[in-house]
């Protein structure tokens, strides 16, 4: 594989950074035997920026962070970091630190020796490891800990210390595989904020690995969503939300309703529904967020065009600041409509309305083994 | 709740193994050490401390032992230096190859320990292979004597025999790290060999002790390999318990040595215990 293109079909979101980018990963494919994990990944990297790698389980995700790491070999393609192959170096000659699933703290060693691990291996001056340990940990919070072993602390802290002994070494770029999976969903919401707000502090770029598609929207800049070893999209979290290039993204990132619709001189069809679109005749699958549609004739705020239609509830869960109602229709049509919470109480024939601009068009996403 | 019947069951069939097999003994040995022997060969059942005295005055005794301890820490020193390596590449290189290589290891335990100590005769011997080989390349002209019936043939056998008992638990030790730490280290920028010292070998002290003590002890309480091999120079304590509890029939001066041996044996395994536990974290 000697192709020089970073260019992919698949990438599109931010506009690309007039300098060079960061960390170009080019036509990274992997195979573990017969099975094939990475087909093709072309994806670029910006200074200081903070992109989340979004999967399912089995996705390839953390196959690809262990090729930037260097802990896997990839079968063809290559990394260039700054205009530098990185692919041929081995992992400690790479200016890139981990943040583990499972922190991977050493247990021999003290939250402090931890932390000085790499400035130790680098044989730096003592002088110059203990300052630098010490602004570490006290970025972390875990100064009053620095003699505590690894096993004495929590997994938040413990957390804290992986982050402070892979920042520690001044890394062109950190990679975060999971790393908070392990922590429960109080703690895990506060740790995003940290971690962000960290990066912005730092301004290390910072590439961020999940299966959790809310936490990849809270902390991103940009999210690229891989499926089955091939990027899905890329996009920042609000265009990837309002405007999801396939079927799969749009289901994979919050919750829709897909409407395989037939579009006819402008006008698309899907049952009783029709709304105007400016596309060219056929089969079209649209996404339409269930925020996006309402009970009709209780906003002051009217759609110019709205699309309305009536149905009976058939289904409803309560989620505290809004509710999700399932709405089917004479026709055998089934909505979701996501409404704020109100006193409740509907019954009978109920009216929605929404507007055509919100039904997005997707492709139709390949089925793959 | 288990019923009465039940714990009894299960606990008196050890308790009375125990007793019967080990205490008994231990404390028959512990009496006869502190009683004699007449002049007509009968053990006088009155308590005395000669034969602690007798292991104090005559040289053979302390000296021999000290050399066993010798003998039992140059084993224990090549067993790990020989250990070690193929442990570490068991675990960490030998990839699909892994299960055969450690059935490898394994199978010289099957073979009778008398038979790899005979076969050593035959190598090292006057007549045997080595010094065959040697005098046909012509690097020496006469069988080398030392080869056989010395300290360095009883050393030789023991360490083959007990490398094993190192290369077992050191194993164990280093498939129990994380690879994970390993590659936590060179993600952090240490080097193989940095890795090696600072992540990899702290984290298999454990095994390495368990090794050490294992090949030291066993080594230190061997008979059948100065037996055999060791010839004049390299008879080591137990051969002493040996003769005295046979030919020389002083039981109560075999008892006292034996015991002493089982103060120093227990001793060690309490330290190597205590090590054992302070390093080991995974």
């Amino acid at each position: 594989m000697a192709s020089t293109t970073s260019e992919s079909t698949v990438v599109t979101g931010l506009t690309k950074p007039a300098t060079e980018p960061l960390l170009s990963i080019r036509n990274i494919a992997k195979h573990f035997g017969k099975n094939i994990v990475l087909r093709d990944i072309s994806l670029d990297i910006a200074e200081g920026e903070f992109l989340t790698i979004l999967g399912e389980s089995g996705s390839g995700k953390t196959t690809l962070v262990r090729i930037i790491a260097g802990f896997e070999t990839a079968n063809s393609g290559q990394l260039w970091m700054s205009g530098e192959r990185l692919d041929p170096l081995p992992p400690y000659r790479r200016r890139v630190n981990t943040v583990f699933q499972h922190y991977a703290l050493f247990p021999h060693l003290t939250v402090e020796q931890n932390v000085a691990y790499g400035l130790r291996v680098a044989k730096l001056s003592d002088a110059e490891i203990v300052s630098r340990v010490e602004q570490a940990l006290s970025m972390v919070k875990m100064k009053e800990y620095a003699r505590s072993k690894p096993a004495k602390i929590s997994g938040g802290q413990q957390q804290r210390v992986a982050l402070a002994r892979a920042l520690i070494n001044r890394p062109r770029l950190l990679l975060l595989d999971e790393p908070l999976s392990a922590l429960d969903a109080n703690l895990r919401r506060q740790m995003q904020v940290e971690l962000k707000s960290l990066q912005r502090e730092v301004g290390i770029a910072f590439l961020f690995v999940t299966h959790d598609q809310e936490e990849a929207m809270v902390m991103s800049d940009r999210i690229a969503l891989l499926r089955s070893g091939e990027l899905e999209q890329v996009a920042t979290p609000r265009e990837i939300y309002r405007r999801p290039a396939t079927a799969y993204t749009a289901q994979f990132i919050g919750h829709t309703n897909l409407l395989p619709a037939d579009i006819k001189d402008g006008v698309a069809r899907y049952k009783s529904l029709s709304w105007p679109v400016q596309l060219p005749d056929g089969p079209a699958l649209f996404s339409l967020r269930p925020e996006n549609i309402r009970l009709a004739g209780i906003s002051n705020d009217p759609i110019g065009d709205a699309v309305r239609f009536r149905g009976k509830l058939r289904h409803h869960a309560f989620h505290g600041a809004s509710e999700l109602l399932q709405i089917e229709h004479a026709d055998g049509l089934v909505l979701w409509v996501r409404i704020r919470s109100s006193g409740g109480g509907w019954h009978g024939d109920l009216e929605f309305e929404f507007s055509p601009n919100d039904a997005a068009p997707v492709r139709e996403s390949q089925t793959r083994d | 709740m288990f019923s009465r019947a039940y714990r009894a069951a299960v606990t008196v069939p050890p308790l009375l193994w125990v007793t019967v097999l080990l205490l008994i003994p231990y404390l028959l040995m512990f009496c006869y050490s502190f009683w004699s022997v007449s002049m007509a060969q009968t053990v006088v059942h009155s308590w005395t401390l000669d034969n602690y005295r007798e292991l104090l005055r005559v040289n053979v005794y302390w000296q021999t032992l000290f050399r066993s301890m010798w003998i039992a820490a140059r084993v224990m020193l090549f067993s790990l230096l020989l250990g070690y390596p193929l442990a570490y590449y068991l675990s960490f290189h030998a990839g699909k190859r892994k299960d055969l290589f450690y059935q490898l290891v394994i199978i010289p335990l099957w073979v009778s320990y008398l038979v790899r100590a005979y076969a050593w005769k035959t190598i090292l011997g006057s007549e045997g292979v080595l010094n065959t080989l040697l005098q046909y390349v012509h690097v020496t002209t006469h069988p080398l004597g030392f080869l056989l019936y010395s300290p360095f043939a009883v050393v030789l056998t023991l360490t083959h025999i007990y490398t094993p008992f190192t290369i077992l638990p050191i194993y164990a030790s280093l498939e129990h790290i994380p690879r994970a730490l390993v590659e936590a280290s060179h993600d952090l920028g240490g080097s193989p060999s940095q890795t090696f010292w600072r992540v990899i070998f702290p984290l298999s002290i454990p095994g390495v002790l368990a090794g050490a003590t294992f090949a030291f002890v066993l080594s230190l309480g061997d008979f059948l390999a100065p037996l055999l091999l060791g010839g004049p120079s390299g008879i080591m304590i137990s051969n002493i318990v040996v003769s005295l509890f046979g030919a020389a029939y002083n039981w109560p001066l075999g008892a006292a040595i034996s015991l002493c041996m089982l103060v120093l044996v227990v001793g060690l395994l309490f330290i190597s215990e205590r090590l054992e536990k302070k390093w080991s974290f995974t």
